[in-house]
């Protein structure tokens, strides 16, 4: 497909300005002036319709047909989100005005927050996180900054199984953390053992997801988050999962003193490809006077912004992505209590449902009964015979599926990570199941049908050692460098 | 209530049947009873579409400052929106689509991130760009770290003339106790203080932040400044405006190493400070130094262009602790905007915007000048659309009086005096609004006389 740059004609712009209204006699000095163009493409809005338009043809997307990423909870977007969260009168407000004249969108971050609280049982906010790993990084300092408080500074370790996110990682080095691996066990938990071995002096955090990425609940969470308190360390959930807990159980009961949520999972806000997101970090009273500048905070006088006394910083210009949080106050007014515990209800069923179907098809290392939300295959069966997890994934595209996450989590070989999501009715996860289950049956008939796929999508399968190796990230065609 | 859940009670309990199971609490097996909820949560009783319209609409006419006529920036800006650029962003193809994991069925954002890439590089004069950071400030905390990983070296140097918010956000960042943040002075006349970075900068810098225009709105010459740094073998990292940059010299013109940015200004809405979205430019040696996710340009099997996203050993979902940045989820919707943005205004549009911004700014500041007592803070230093002037009057209370009028005046800036106000006007402003605000702030000030 072209790039908009090739249908660029010299002079044409798809937008009119009025014309200037005041004299134009100011000028830049000489040497700070720029003495090319900016050679941004040329079109009309018709052919910036067309171009987009077209290309966006080519993506899939969770209103074509279910999209099973686990871990990623990719549900249904409602509409009505969208409409609100575009009011006027919600997202022309420039950040600095007064308090009072944004009384409004403070009620909504409040109420926002409030309910998030309610929902994981903490007592302390921060919406100001733009995703799920900027939440982990803002959970990370608050503890850090509690720890440097009570004088135990010292503490630079965080502990985190090797079932865990990338993110996690790679957040505690960014907070000046090391990092301390811990053992899963046969059941695919947490080995309490080896927690207990390594928890120490030393011990900051540990960094859990619950239900972890395996789609465990840690059935021995009582006893993981104690050792972790005993040890004068403090307890982190990586919220990624927590459609599988909504108004069945609370984080916050369970022992963790913080935790992120991705709205963009659990609270239905759209992707949109790889973002905006939110990641609002909810926590114990004893770690709220740390949280980052601002929070909303309800007085006599209306809601204000506020600083908390011992704040660890800031973690984006502004207060957050209101316009994110708005869709996700639409979706928790428009649930309630109950709707939000059958959407985890729901998914729970969806993800058995599903991991029974494929069973008899697919290893599944780690099988203690039932699943929470998602679950993970292994292809190990398949690979046996010749057929990498890769092609499965790809040949699920030419049956007109997005394919699960692969490869992660590290624990599982050739590992296959299913989360359906609760807005997948059953006949869409009997056609999913279905062809999976025709790809299982392919690779020992008609092997080459797989390692040949895709065959049906826009573009084939791509050469990613070429994109690495002539390293190609912007078009040439009509530049010209400044 | 409605909900979003396909599956009645009948089939659920098909389901779960088949699953093995005879009740939904056996599912809850392996969660400790203690911790199963015996209540729903203490939330409000959920409402009908209807009905929630209705509250939404309530709770946005509680925003009082909505619809004023804005003077105000300081990082967010009101700039004219294209109506096609929403049409393009809720195409169910691109917003409810995940990450382009699957490169085969994600064409469609790959490759708008692709030109959005372009567009970047090509604005700020430099080779390459990533997909995207989460606004300005976190795109000028990374880097930050990214030069120093480039150049193996701890200390930071950070111009005194940068947004406020955005060096909290730094020191936010590099919290590791090895780092060392510096802040250099900017002289009277509002431009970094040459003579005092040439003090700072040492063999153990990693390189020196500079806004362009800088916080003021005043426009460095960064020509000396990247010869400064270079010569101890640091990087020159540029915080541009995106606006300005069809008018003024191009960092990458003049050798900047990394530039970043917030990307508001260009088809994104102000909604109280977010989303928004950062970019970071920067030369291709540099590339593998890069945070966040870049989008290449490569062939499938049978020899067609396509798009994937490349060079992931950066990354943390390969790359885990030793990841260049733990940034997942960015803001790949809002580079479409910026992309579909772009696409509209074109080189003309978008150089016009830059002119009528800085001509009115400028148009603004000399009518306001004529105001008694009114006195330009940075002297005759070239500005963009942002200035910084000094008013007989505590500029507090200039904003309060014209917030009763709808008008948003500016932004106080306290630290440096009582009647300092920080003023903007984009291209949406018209010589009547701006003329109606001068008449205001006239009589304000001259009440203030008598």
């Amino acid at each position: 497909m072209k790039t908009i740059f090739e249908y660029s004609t010299p002079g044409l712009s798809g937008v009119k300005l009025p014309p200037l209204d005041v004299s134009a006699d100011t000028v830049i000095p000489d040497h700070l002036q720029r003495k090319t163009g900016t050679a941004l493409p040329e079109v009309t809005e018709g052919q910036v319709m067309r171009h987009y338009v077209s290309i966006s043809t080519m993506n899939y997307n969770v209103e074509k047909g279910i999209y099973p990423l686990g871990s990623c909870t990719m549900k249904y977007n409602p509409k009505l989100n969208e409409t609100l969260a575009r009011m006027e009168k919600l997202n022309t407000l420039h950040p600095l005005v007064p308090d009072s004249g944004a009384q409004g969108t403070l009620e909504i971050m409040y109420k926002l927050g409030e309910s998030l609280c309610e929902i994981t049982g903490f007592e302390g906010v921060s919406l100001q996180p733009a995703a799920g790993a900027h939440g982990e990084f803002c959970g990370i300092m608050l503890i850090k900054s509690y720890l440097e408080d009570i004088g135990q500074g010292h503490r630079n370790e965080v502990l985190m199984p090797d079932s865990a996110h990338g993110t996690n990682p790679a957040t505690a080095i960014l907070a000046g953390c090391r990092i301390v691996d811990v053992k899963s066990n046969e059941k695919g938990e947490v080995d309490a053992d080896d927690l207990r071995m390594k928890a120490g002096p030393n011990t900051a955090a540990f960094m859990l997801t619950n239900p972890n990425t395996l789609g465990i609940f840690e059935s021995r969470i009582e006893e993981l988050t104690s050792i972790v308190h005993e040890a004068g360390g403090l307890n982190y959930m990586d919220g990624a999962n927590m459609n599988a807990l909504l108004g069945l159980a609370k984080p916050a009961e369970m022992g963790f003193d913080v935790c992120h949520l991705n709205l963009h999972k659990t609270f239905s806000t759209p992707h949109g490809g790889g973002g905006p997101g939110s990641g609002p970090v909810v926590c114990t009273a004893a770690l709220k006077p740390f949280l980052p500048d601002p929070s909303v905070k309800k007085t006599d006088e209306g809601y204000r912004l506020v600083q908390a006394e011992k704040s660890f910083g800031k973690l984006l210009c502004f207060h957050g992505n209101i316009g994110v949080m708005y869709k996700a106050y639409s979706y928790i007014r428009s649930l309630g209590a109950e709707g939000l515990r059958k959407v985890s209800e729901a998914a729970l069923i969806n993800a058995n449902y599903l991991k029974e179907k494929l069973k008899p098809y697919f290893d599944i290392p780690f099988d203690n009964g039932p699943c929470m939300h998602e679950f993970v295959l292994s292809g190990d069966r398949q690979k046996e015979k010749g057929v990498k997890t890769l092609f499965m994934a790809k040949r699920l595209l030419d049956y007109g599926f997005h394919a699960p996450t692969v490869y992660f989590p590290l624990i599982v070989h050739e590992a296959l990570m299913i989360e359906p999501t609760e807005t997948e009715s059953m006949e869409e996860i009997d056609a999913f199941a279905d062809a999976l289950i025709s790809i299982a049956k392919e690779v020992d008939e008609k092997p080459h049908l797989v390692t040949d796929a895709p065959v049906n999508t826009p573009v084939l399968k791509l050469d990613e050692v070429k994109a690495a190796k002539d390293l190609c990230l912007v078009e040439s065609v009509g530049g010209e460098k400044a | 209530m409605g909900g979003f859940i396909p599956a009645g009670d009948i089939q659920q309990k098909k389901m779960l049947e088949e699953s093995g199971y005879t009740t939904f609490e056996e599912l809850l097996e392996s969660i400790p009873d203690k911790y199963i909820l015996k209540n729903d949560m203490d939330l409000p009783a959920p409402v009908s579409e209807m009905e929630l319209t209705k509250e939404f609409k309530a709770l946005a006419d509680k925003n009082s400052a909505s619809g004023a006529v804005s003077f105000l920036g300081a990082g967010s800006y009101d700039h004219f929106i294209p109506a096609a650029i929403d049409h393009v962003l809720l195409r169910s193809e691109f917003y409810t689509a995940y990450t382009p994991y699957q490169p085969e069925v994600s064409q469609g954002t790959l490759q708008a991130i692709f030109e959005y890439q372009t567009m970047i590089a090509r604005l700020t004069g430099m080779e390459i760009a990533n997909a995207s950071m989460y606004d300005g400030a976190t795109a000028a905390a990374e880097a930050c770290l990214m030069a120093m990983r480039a150049t193996r070296k701890n200390r930071i140097l950070i111009a005194g003339s940068l947004n406020p918010r955005w060096l909290e956000v730094i020191r936010t960042y590099l919290t590791h106790d090895d780092f060392e943040i510096i802040d250099v002075p900017y002289m009277e006349d509002g431009t970094l203080d040459m003579d005092a970075t040439a003090e700072l900068c040492t063999d153990g810098t990693a390189g020196l932040l500079v806004a362009y225009p800088n916080y003021f709105g005043l426009i460095d010459n960064l020509e000396p400044i990247s010869e400064l740094v270079h010569s101890c073998g640091g990087l020159l990292i540029a915080a541009a405006d995106p606006v300005a940059l069809p008018l003024l010299r191009s960092p990458g013109n003049a050798d900047v190493d990394i530039v970043v940015g917030e990307g508001q200004c260009m088809g994104i809405a102000q909604t109280y400070g977010g989303p928004y979205i950062g970019f970071m430019a920067t030369e291709k040696k540099l590339a593998r130094k890069m945070p966040g996710r870049m989008i290449g340009r490569t062939e499938d099997r049978a020899g067609q262009v396509g798009y994937v996203m490349t060079l992931q050993t950066r990354e943390q979902h390969i790359r885990r602790e030793k990841a260049t940045s733990n940034i997942c989820s960015n803001e790949a919707l809002l580079a479409l905007a910026n992309t579909v943005y772009l696409s509209l205004l074109g080189d003309t549009g978008f150089r016009e915007v830059s002119r009528q911004c800085f001509q009115k700014s400028h148009y603004l500041e000399k009518k306001l000048l004529e105001i008694p007592g009114v006195r330009r803070v940075f002297g005759d230093t070239p500005f963009f659309r942002e200035f910084v002037l000094e008013f007989p009057i505590s500029a507090d209370r200039v904003c309060e009086k014209l917030l009763d009028d709808g008008i948003l005046a500016g932004l106080p800036v306290r630290e440096l005096g009582e009647g300092i106000l920080m003023i903007t006007a984009t291209e949406k402003r018209t010589k009547e609004e701006m003329d109606s605000f001068v008449e205001k702030v006239a009589l304000i000030c001259k009440g203030a006389a008598e």
